[in-house]
């Protein structure tokens, strides 16, 4: 059959950029974009009634890269979903920019990133990022303009004709990071995006996207499996934990803010990993 | 090239027994006109240009075609090339139908949830009439109310055929899977941007093989309207006044007419996909 196009060698050096808005971002940080009051999630399906999430109170300030780990079934998925507008809550509250998460929806507030990439199969690289930008009716050269630019943001540029089925695992999840980002939403959320991938590709991503986040000021929430993961890209780290689904612990991740991959060896984040990994166990305890 | 070669080695087959079937079969009809004191070679060889034989062979088909086809002005009724595009114009009619009808339902059934209860029993209920054996009283019942010419026989090609376009559309705009819909739903995109953009492109791995099914059943659908209008013109009136005075080259032709014309149907919906196929970097 056909080669799949090997993963590109390297990052593309984002200093080298035209700044973003970091500076202005930068400034506004405090301001809250997710609150969440006692929010909760019941499903009812054949008879019975599933508790997917209970008693979640959070806010997520402007600027701030979260995560939410926890086990299978503990309702991260199902809370950024609530975030997304993507599942309704039973009860409690939540605001995404002081609206409610369908008014965000419709002013399109956020971009999403699945646990697969979801490209459209008949589209080409470049026309699945400018997919967004169709459906909100931009014109034809500023969708260019916008598709050209998270193209070299996500280090896609040379492939940018490919199509999904050529492309390696890895980038066609970097293609439907740069597809969120096309729009230039002010939040980003993201359902365990690098869940499928080899470890390698996952440390190149995840390093990626952390100088993506930090150049651009926005605010993302990450849904995760893996506590290095979480320590290494969050300002803080939610954990969460299963039956019901509910927030156990916060933990702070006061790591500098300008972080390499070797940070993962440093002794503070060996100690906030083990913090997040005790949480994880001592949620694990109450079952 | 070595694609055609097995292909020609099924038409050699074919042809051979095409042959050989045809001397026992006219056998006892090439005795019967024969003299007395005839060998059987003479009988053999009279077995393969009687003028009224059980089995035309290959030969006298192919013989009689090339005549029918360009021995006759195109507007004379012993041309076949005449009958033949008379077949394919109204089937190609009654193809757009199909295809239009289907699609419209299609679209009715994915997005209306009524129209599915309502509408879906009934194509399958429409699907078991046996309109190969009404189709005669259909042509002449429209005749009735004035509907002559091509119309008649364009919609019974199109009810023989816009079943499979129906069903494969209605299965193709809902193939799309929940994260490629939640992905349109979190840009807060319209019911009409979900058809544009994902809904549509989706369902074209679905209308193609729809459509290689659908364009022969639209030739036989037209065919079988033909037969009762007085055999006028097309190829059913081929075979109609064909076995009305026991010409069987004349129904070998049409019939062999008819298989070719279904060829190309299927060859030009290919050809239309491969197009498809290229825009889309290499797959459906």
């Amino acid at each position: 059959m056909r080669a799949v196009a090997p993963e590109a060698p390297s990052w593309p050096d984002f200093q080298a950029l035209p700044p973003a808005a970091e500076q202005s971002s930068a400034s506004n940080i405090g301001e809250t974009v997710i609150a969440a009051q006692d929010l909760g999630v019941t499903f009812a399906a054949h008879g019975h009634e599933t508790v997917a999430l209970t008693g979640v109170s959070l806010a997520i300030c402007k600027g701030e890269f979260v995560s939410l780990i926890g086990p299978s079934g503990c309702g991260k998925t199902t809370l950024l979903r609530l975030i997304a507008d993507l599942t309704q809550a039973t009860s409690g509250s939540l605001t995404v920019n002081g609206m409610t998460p369908a008014e965000a929806r419709r002013k399109r507030a956020y971009g999403y990133v699945f646990q697969a990439p979801a490209l459209y199969p008949w589209r080409n690289v470049e026309r699945n990022v400018m997919l967004p930008l169709e459906v909100i009716g931009l014109a034809r050269e500023e969708r260019q303009r916008r598709a050209t630019r998270v193209l070299e943001l996500v280090g896609l540029t040379d492939f940018r004709r490919r199509f999904p089925w050529q492309l390696s695992g890895g980038m066609q999840q970097r293609a439907s990071i740069a597809r969120a980002l096309s729009f230039e939403p002010p939040l980003l959320l993201m359902d365990e995006p690098f869940g499928a991938l080899d470890e390698i590709t996952r440390d190149g991503l995840t390093l990626h996207l952390h100088q993506l986040w930090r150049r651009t000021g926005l605010t993302a929430i990450f849904v995760t499996h893996s506590v290095p993961e979480a320590v290494f890209l969050s300002t803080r780290v939610v954990v969460m934990s299963s039956r019901p689904g509910r927030v156990v612990a916060v933990i702070d991740c006061d790591l500098p803010r300008e972080r390499d991959l070797d940070v993962r060896e440093s002794p503070r984040f060996l100690s906030v990993a083990h913090d997040v990994r005790a949480a994880l166990r001592a949620g694990h305890a109450d079952v | 090239m070595p694609r055609v070669v097995p292909l020609l080695c099924v038409l050699a087959v074919v042809i051979a027994v095409w042959f050989a079937a045809s001397v026992p079969m006219n056998w006892s009809q090439a005795q019967a006109l024969a003299d007395d004191n005839a060998s059987w070679t003479d009988i053999a060889a009279a077995t393969q240009s009687l003028d009224r034989p059980l089995l035309p062979t290959p030969a006298q088909v192919a013989g009689n075609m090339v005549t029918t086809l360009v021995g006759y002005p195109i507007t004379s009724p012993r041309s076949l090339l005449h009958h033949a595009l008379v077949t394919t114009w109204e089937s190609l009619f009654g193809f757009v139908i199909s295809l239009a009808a289907g699609i419209v339902l299609a679209i009715g059934i994915v997005h209306v949830r009524t129209l599915d209860r309502a509408l879906m029993p009934w194509l399958v209920a429409s699907q078991a009439i046996p309109v190969l054996a009404i189709a005669p009283m259909v042509v002449v019942v429209l005749g009735n109310i004035g509907l002559t010419g091509v119309l008649p026989k364009a919609l019974i090609a199109g009810w023989l055929s816009f079943f499979p376009i129906a069903t494969g559309m209605v299965k193709g705009l809902r193939s799309s899977d929940v994260m490629q819909r939640d992905l349109l739903h979190t840009y807060n995109a319209t019911t009409a941007q979900v058809f544009a953009k994902l809904r549509w492109p989706a369902s074209m791995s679905f209308l193609f093989p729809a459509m290689k099914v659908a364009a022969p059943l639209a030739l036989v659908g037209a065919i079988v309207a033909e037969l009762p209008t007085g055999a006028q013109a097309g190829l059913g009136a081929r075979l109609l006044t064909g076995s009305y005075y026991g010409l069987t080259l004349q129904i070998w032709s049409a019939l062999l007419m008819a298989a070719l014309l279904a060829t190309l149907a299927i060859g030009l919906v290919d050809a239309a996909q491969a197009v498809l196929v290229r825009c889309r970097g290499g797959r459906l």
